[in-house]
């Protein structure tokens, strides 16, 4: 039941900032977004960038006391006909909310299960809160939920503890948690990172199925730029706490409009011949540090394009083409030149 | 002792084959690690964690030797092993000809100088109350790699030579980043002026674009210094691009060992023979959106390496796998591969 092409999730001038002995520094500046019904939103970025405060904001997970959303930061969930503005809504909306609409999982399934308690108490734990099941039957869905996620003998696992599984097992063990009140939106906080490449390939492909199954919509954080390619619509880039790049996932493979986007994508090792052995082109020097912004463009000290206009004024993020936007002032725009997924 | 038997072999005792490119500068024959389980009331040995199972290799002057295999496949046991950081079971160890399993402490210590290491975790690794001038001096010295009086001017070299500023000298691990901390593990490595560095999985926790830069100042080190490497990872991809040959392990066996060139044909397709090798090929998600495929999905998860399989390894998980698979452990054998090249071997009764 999708209500047209309206987005589920609108993000709009979402900054975060922290409160530290340092000061207070501003993670994530001004993001824009929106997340429809359906879709998966791949947010990628080099660590620190913000894609986690990003997702954190949204769940209202950040600690209270020492973080804050700035005000005229809007976070808008819809649901049906109400609409809800996360980035201001009180403790008991958010637990409504939280895990029955909206659910995430976890980069470490390990430390994101309780160990003392059994993972059928877990997955029953959330039933509890977000539905009016009895018993047996929130018992019956835990089960289901545990056959859904292709754990083999769901009875047996449920009265399972977590140390008992392997990685795989756990992460899909948190999905069946984060899917089992068919939440709307799934936030994806690099669900793979810490698996093996087997095993990844069994968890996306997991998802992938109850997407289609559920028609959840996924936002999945991830540096990994492969499982970007093969599993998402969007693509949002992020760097230094700022959206600089989004753009449907082909138009950004092929023709990436940032140089930092494109500059991403070159510095992952090529598979097959060709490549063998030749140097990577790198990103040279490190991403600034958030107390000690550069003025102008955040970019502009890495970046092989940069004018003496960047290092006065900030870029804003425009619209450049269909459906994709760019924070540059000189954004490319040949993708002539490029050596990304040529091989296609 | 053991009743596991040691994987079998076809190219036998380390024999240095001559018309390699590159003599071998490190040889390992039939090395296995059990680490004893214990419990019960008496603290007894009531089992084995099988890590490594007989591997044998060669790395020749001037390579890079890259192993893979996921977490618990005893790559980087291997690692240690092969350098003595731990004591191997039974194999045997050969270092520029020269048996090492065995020596004693001081006989030992000419081949702690020509032998380092790489950790992943650049933080854990580096001593948080240590400037890096201290720890490069204390090194330095220690095995008297150069005068006293030269030992300042050295540094100052190295640090250069890894791509961090002359002022980093000074500075404590924490005040560098992830990438940075990286670069002074290979400092470290460098400043004994080694012949031989186990790298594991050295850029695994960078990001990409780090990785990057890493992986190129290791390959100008390697051109520079005719450096010889053995790079643990889990990243078949990295491994692909960045070494000469791998070897794929499964379980503490390896399955396949080719050269990193032929790991793809030429029209992109595995050139990997071994059922595990071409999983983990096809697991890699492309960096393609045009090319969209279904990831190779292996069902299961690894065996314990506590109770091993009887016949192969990976039988429990392969998708061709047959009768034969389950009751006999195939032996590692040699296939055809281009005259000259480094040799291709495969365990598997399927291929």
């Amino acid at each position: 039941m999708t209500t047209g092409n309206q987005p589920i999730l609108s993000v709009r001038n979402l900054t975060t900032c922290f409160r530290t002995d340092r000061g207070v520094v501003t993670a994530i500046d001004d993001v824009n977004f929106d997340l429809r019904p359906g879709e998966t939103l791949g947010i990628v970025g080099e660590s620190g960038c913000g894609k986690t405060v990003t997702s954190k904001s949204i769940m209202r997970l950040l600690p209270e006391r020492t973080s804050f959303i700035k005000p005229g930061s809007r976070i808008l969930f819809r649901d049906g006909d109400r609409e809800t503005n996360i980035a201001d809504a009180d403790p008991a909306t958010m637990r409504r909310i939280r895990g029955a609409k909206i659910a995430m999982i976890f980069q470490e399934p390990m430390t994101s299960l309780n160990p003392v308690f059994t993972i059928g108490w877990q997955i029953d734990e959330a039933l509890k809160y977000h539905t009016d099941l009895d018993r047996r039957a929130r018992r019956a869905r835990a089960i289901e939920m545990l056959k859904l996620v292709e754990i083999p003998n769901p009875e047996r696992r449920f009265h399972e503890y977590p140390h008992q599984l392997s990685g795989g097992m756990r992460q899909r063990v948190m999905i069946a948690i984060a899917l089992c009140c068919e939440p709307a939106i799934l936030i994806a906080d690099e669900p793979t990172t810490a698996l093996d490449v087997t095993i990844q390939a069994q968890i996306l492909q997991l998802m992938e199925n109850l997407k289609r199954k559920l028609g959840t919509a996924i936002m999945l954080i991830t540096h990994n730029l492969g499982v970007v390619a093969q599993v998402c619509d969007r693509v949002l880039v992020m760097y230094a706490g700022r959206v600089i790049e989004s753009a449907p996932v082909r138009d950004l493979f092929h023709s990436p409009r940032h140089p930092y986007t494109k500059a991403l994508l070159e510095s992952i090792p090529k598979t097959g011949k060709k490549e063998h052995g030749k140097r990577l082109p790198t990103i040279e020097g490190i991403v600034p540090s958030l107390f000690d912004l550069p003025p102008g463009c955040r970019f502009r000290e890495r970046c092989a394009y940069a004018q003496p206009r960047c290092g006065k004024e900030e870029p804003a993020l425009v619209p450049c083409g269909d459906a994709r936007e760019v924070r540059c002032h000189f954004p490319l725009q040949s993708p002539a030149s490029l050596t990304v997924g040529a091989s296609a | 002792m053991t009743t596991m038997p040691a994987q079998p072999t076809t190219n036998g005792a380390a024999a240095p084959a001559a018309p390699r490119p590159g003599e071998p500068l490190l040889e390992v024959t039939n090395l296995v690690k059990h680490f004893p389980v214990r419990g019960g009331v008496f603290n007894r040995v009531v089992g084995r964690v099988h890590a490594v199972n007989g591997v044998s290799l060669t790395v020749s002057r001037g390579e890079i030797l890259g192993v893979v295999g996921e977490s618990g496949c005893g790559k980087s046991t291997l690692g240690k092993l092969v350098i003595r950081l731990i004591e191997p079971t039974s194999g045997s160890i050969k270092f520029a000809g020269r048996e090492i399993t065995g020596l004693g402490h001081a006989e030992m210590m000419p081949f702690r100088r020509k032998m380092q290491i790489v950790f992943q975790d650049p933080y854990s690794s580096l001593n948080p109350r240590m400037t890096v001038r201290a720890m490069l001096r204390e090194a330095m010295l220690f095995h008297g790699v150069v005068e006293k009086s030269a030992v300042d001017d050295r540094i100052d070299q190295i640090i250069q030579t890894v791509g961090l500023r002359p002022d980093a000298a000074a500075k404590f691990p924490h005040e560098f980043s992830g990438g940075q901390r990286q670069r002074l593990g290979i400092a470290r490595a460098l400043a004994l002026k080694p012949e031989f560095i186990v790298a594991d999985e050295p850029v695994s926790a960078l990001d990409v674009s780090i990785q990057a830069q890493v992986l190129n100042l290791m390959m100008g080190l390697k051109e520079e210094f005719g450096l010889t490497l053995l790079f643990i990872s889990h990243d078949l991809k990295v491994v692909e691009h960045f070494c000469d040959r791998v070897m794929v392990m499964y379980l503490g066996f390896v399955v396949e060992e080719i050269a990193c060139d032929r790991l793809h044909n030429d029209d992109n397709s595995i050139g990997a023979l071994h059922p595990y090798s071409q999983a983990l090929l096809g697991a890699n998600p492309i960096d393609d959106p045009d090319d969209r495929r279904p990831l190779t999905v292996l069902q299961g998860d690894v065996p314990s390496p506590y109770d091993l399989p009887r016949g192969c390894p990976f039988a429990g998980r392969c998708p061709k796998v047959m009768d034969r698979c389950r009751q006999e452990m195939p032996p590692l054998v040699e296939r055809p591969s281009p005259a000259g090249g480094p040799p291709h071997r495969v365990a598997c009764w399927v291929v």
